[in-house]
C-alpha cells in the first residue's frame, strides 16, 4: 500500500473494522448480555419470582424428586435430564426426550421441561412460555431466521475480521499506553478517536481474548482440514479422541429388556468421594428402566477455567463404574478447554461475571466510536459540496444510517424485547416467536429509519425511546407480575434486583447521550458561523447539514498523521 | 500500489485504467488474497501441524486449528502490509504451494493406512 508499514495497517484497520461493524455490534451486545443469560431468563419469567431464594436443596434429596416425576411422566422416555440446583438457579430443572419421535421425523423432538422444588418435588407455578436470555445467547452466533450453518460461518467471518482489526489497530497505534491516559473532549474527530482508543486499549486483552476464544468455539466448523486429514473422515473416533464428554461409549439402543433403574442418590454419593468433595451440576439418564441404561453424572466445574468438564458413567441396572471421563486431559485438549471456557466465563463469580459485562460493553463502545469515527472523518470531503446546497455521498450516508440502525437500533430492540415479555398476554399460541418478533420488528424499523433519514434528530428519537424503555423497566417489571427492586432484595433475588438496575443505568446512559446530543446542536447553532470549530466538533455522530468549514480539512491531515506518527 | 510501484505496469496500461481504477482494482486483488488466500494457508498450515506434530493424534489436530486463526490473521495483515498486490499474492502462494506439495506427499504415503 502507499505509504509505510503503519499507514498500511492503518487502511486495514479501518476497512476491516467497519465493513462487518453492524454486525459486530449486534454480536457484542447480545454475547454481553448472555453472560446474565440465566438472571434475563428469570426475570423473564415473573411466575417464579415469587418463589423464595433458597439454600440449595440437598442433592439426594433433589434428585430422588425428580427421578420420582421422570418416572410417572417420562416413562419409555430415552433420555432423562436432571439439573440439580445451585446458586444461580435454585430450582430442579428436570427434562426428558418424548418416547416416540413426532409423527414425520424430520426435525429433532424438543425435550420437555418441567421446574421443580428441589425440596419437596412440586412443580413451580407454570411459568409464561419464553426463550428468556436464551435467544440473545443463540442470536450472538446463530442469528434468526436463518439456517444455523450459515449464520455461524457469517459470524466467523465476521469474527475473523475483528481479530485482523484489533491485531492491525494495536501496530498502528505506536503510543498505546500513553494514549490511553489521554482524553480531548470536544475536539471533533480527535475525540472520537480518543474515546475510540480508550474503550478500545482499556479492554484490550478481553477483546482479543473475546475475538479468539469465539473462533475457537467453532474452530472444528471453520478448519475441519486437520481433523480430515488425519482421521480420513472418521468423524466419530475423531469426536471420542478429542472431547473427553462425548457419549460414544454409552449404549444409544434399548436392549428392550425392562429393568428397572438404580437407586442414583447413592451413585451422587460415590461421585462426590471421587471428585473429593465436588458436587454434581447434572444427572443424564440414558434408556432409562431398561437394561442398557447408563447414568453420567457431571461435576460442577463452575470454579474451573476449562470448559472440558468432567462426568462418571454409572451402569444404570447394578451401578457399577464404567468409567471416569475428563480427569487426565492432554495439553493441548485442555488449552482448548480453557479457551471456550474463557469465552463463556462459567467460572466467573459474580464480581468477575460484572467485569466481563462492562468489558463486553466496552467492546460495544469501541466498536459504535470505531464507526462513528469513519462517519466523523469523511463529512469534511462533502463540506464544499453541502455549502453548494448539495449532498453528501451514498457511502457516508449509508454508514450514518447503519451506525443509527445498529447503536440505537439493538439497545432499542433489546429493550422492546424485554417489554414484549411482559406486554404479549400468557398463554397465546406461539408466545416466545412473537417476543422475538417484537424484537426484530423494532430492530427492523430502527435500521430502516436511520437509513431513509439519517439524521441527528434520528439519533435522538432512538436513543431517547431506547433510554426510556429500559430505564422504565424497573417500573414495568412489578407493574407486570413481577417482583420490583425492593420487594426482591427483601426477598434475595440478587439477580432480579441486578437485572432491573442495569437496565436503569443503561437507560439513563442512553438518555444522556440523546440529551448531550441535544446540547451539542444548541451549541452549534448559538455559536453560528463565528465559531467553526466548535460547529465541527459538534457534528459527531449526526448526520445534519454543515456549513463548509475550510478549517476543518486540516485538522483531518493532522488527525491521519497523529495515528502514525508521534509527535 | 501506484506510487510505490518502480515500473509501469503494462498490462493496465495497455487496458487503459486510470490511476483511480487500478488501485481499486489492487485493493480488490489484495482483499482476495487476504480472504481466500489466507484461508487457505490457514487450512493447509493446520493440517500440516495435525500431520507432522509429534503428538497423539487428536493433540496434534486440535493444535492445528487453535493456531490456524492466527496463520490467518497474519496472512491478512500481510495481504495488505505488502509492497504490491502481486507482492501479496506471492507470500501468500508460495508458502501454501510448498505446503501443499508437502502435505500431499504425507497424506499419499500414509493413504492405505487408515
Amino acid at each position: 500500500m502507499k505509504g509505510g508499514f503503519r499507514q498500511s495497517m492503518a487502511w486495514l484497520h479501518t476497512w476491516s473494522g467497519l465493513l462487518v461493524g453492524w454486525v459486530l455490534f449486534m454480536v457484542f451486545a447480545s454475547g454481553t448480555s448472555s453472560y446474565f443469560r440465566e438472571e434475563i431468563s428469570f426475570w423473564m419469567k415473573p411466575e417464579l419470582h415469587r418463589t423464595p431464594a433458597q439454600p440449595a436443596a440437598q442433592q439426594a434429596q433433589a434428585v430422588e424428586q425428580a427421578v420420582r416425576l421422570l418416572e410417572r411422566e417420562g416413562a419409555g422416555s430415552p433420555r432423562w435430564t436432571i439439573g440439580l440446583p445451585d446458586e444461580r438457579d435454585p430450582s430442579l430443572r428436570v427434562s426428558w426426550l418424548p418416547s416416540k419421535p413426532p409423527a414425520g421425523g424430520g426435525a429433532r423432538p424438543r425435550p420437555l421441561t418441567v421446574n421443580l422444588d428441589p425440596a419437596t418435588g412440586e412443580r413451580l407455578a407454570d411459568t409464561r412460555a419464553t426463550r428468556g436470555g436464551d435467544f440473545l445467547y443463540r442470536l450472538h452466533f446463530d442469528l434468526h431466521y436463518m439456517p444455523a450453518m450459515w449464520a455461524r460461518w457469517i459470524i466467523g467471518f465476521c469474527a475473523m475480521f475483528m481479530l485482523v482489526a484489533i491485531v492491525s489497530g494495536v501496530v498502528t497505534h505506536r503510543r498505546i499506553f500513553s494514549d490511553f491516559f489521554t482524553f480531548r473532549p470536544r475536539k471533533g474527530p480527535r475525540s472520537w478517536l480518543d474515546a475510540h482508543n480508550a474503550t478500545a486499549v482499556l479492554a484490550l486483552p478481553f477483546h482479543l481474548m473475546i475475538t479468539y476464544t469465539g473462533l475457537v468455539t467453532l474452530m472444528f466448523m471453520y478448519m475441519p482440514w486437520g481433523a480430515q486429514a488425519v482421521y480420513k473422515g472418521d468423524e466419530k473416533a475423531f469426536t471420542a479422541e478429542a472431547f473427553p464428554n462425548a457419549r460414544a461409549n454409552v449404549p444409544q439402543k434399548a436392549a428392550g429388556r425392562p429393568t428397572p433403574l438404580v437407586p442414583i442418590a447413592p451413585l451422587l454419593e460415590q461421585s462426590r468421594a471421587h471428585w473429593q468433595g465436588s458436587a454434581a451440576t447434572r444427572v443424564v439418564v440414558t434408556l432409562p428402566g431398561d437394561a442398557n441404561a447408563a447414568v453420567t453424572i457431571y461435576r460442577d466445574d463452575s470454579a474451573n477455567l476449562s470448559a472440558n468438564y468432567a462426568s462418571m458413567v454409572f451402569d444404570g441396572t447394578t451401578g457399577r463404574l464404567i468409567e471416569t471421563r475428563g480427569e487426565n486431559i492432554p495439553p493441548a485438549s485442555e488449552t482448548r478447554g480453557v479457551f471456550v471456557g474463557l469465552h463463556m466465563a462459567h467460572f466467573a463469580g459474580p464480581l468477575l461475571r460484572g467485569l466481563f459485562f462492562l468489558s463486553g460493553l466496552a467492546g460495544c463502545l469501541m466498536v459504535a466510536t470505531g464507526l462513528l469515527m469513519w462517519a466523523v472523518k469523511e463529512r469534511p470531503k462533502y463540506a464544499k459540496a453541502l455549502a453548494r446546497g448539495g449532498r453528501i455521498g451514498f457511502g457516508l450516508r449509508l454508514v450514518d444510517g447503519l451506525n443509527i440502525g445498529a447503536i440505537a437500533g439493538v439497545p432499542l430492540a433489546m429493550a422492546a424485547y424485554f417489554w414484549a415479555n411482559r406486554l404479549i398476554p400468557v398463554g397465546i399460541a406461539g408466545r416466545p416467536d412473537r417476543e422475538i418478533a417484537a424484537f426484530f420488528t423494532v430492530w427492523g424499523l430502527a435500521a430502516l429509519a436511520g437509513i431513509v433519514w439519517p439524521s441527528r434528530r434520528m439519533w435522538q428519537v432512538q436513543l431517547t425511546v431506547g433510554g426510556m424503555l429500559f430505564a422504565l423497566v424497573p417500573l414495568l417489571n412489578p407493574l407486570t407480575g413481577g417482583s420490583g427492586l425492593f420487594t426482591a432484595a427483601a426477598s434475595g433475588h440478587w439477580n432480579l434486583v441486578g437485572f432491573d438496575t442495569v437496565c436503569l443505568l443503561l437507560g439513563a446512559c442512553l438518555l444522556t447521550s440523546a440529551w448531550w446530543l441535544a446540547r451539542r446542536q444548541a451549541t452549534a447553532r448559538g455559536a453560528g458561523t463565528q465559531a467553526p470549530r466548535r460547529a465541527a466538533a459538534s457534528t459527531a455522530p449526526a448526520a445534519a447539514p454543515l456549513q463548509s468549514e475550510p478549517a476543518l480539512v486540516p485538522a483531518r491531515h493532522a488527525l491521519g498523521a497523529a495515528e502514525s506518527a508521534s509527535p | 500500489m501506484t506510487a510505490d510501484t518502480p515500473r509501469p505496469l503494462p498490462a493496465a496500461q495497455r487496458l487503459r485504467l486510470s490511476d483511480a481504477a487500478r488501485h481499486r482494482w489492487a485493493v480488490v486483488s489484495r482483499a482476495l488474497a487476504a480472504i481466500a488466500g489466507g484461508y487457505g494457508l490457514a487450512a493447509l498450515c493446520s493440517t500440516a501441524l495435525a500431520l507432522w506434530l509429534p503428538l497423539a493424534r487428536a493433540e496434534a489436530v486440535i493444535t492445528g486449528a487453535l493456531t490456524s486463526f492466527a496463520v490467518y490473521a497474519g496472512a491478512a495483515m500481510w495481504a495488505f502490509a505488502a509492497r504490491t498486490a502481486g507482492r501479496a499474492w506471492a507470500g501468500i502462494a508460495w508458502p501454501s504451494a510448498v505446503l501443499g506439495v508437502a502435505v500431499w506427499f504425507t497424506l499419499r504415503g500414509t493413504g492405505g493406512a487408515a
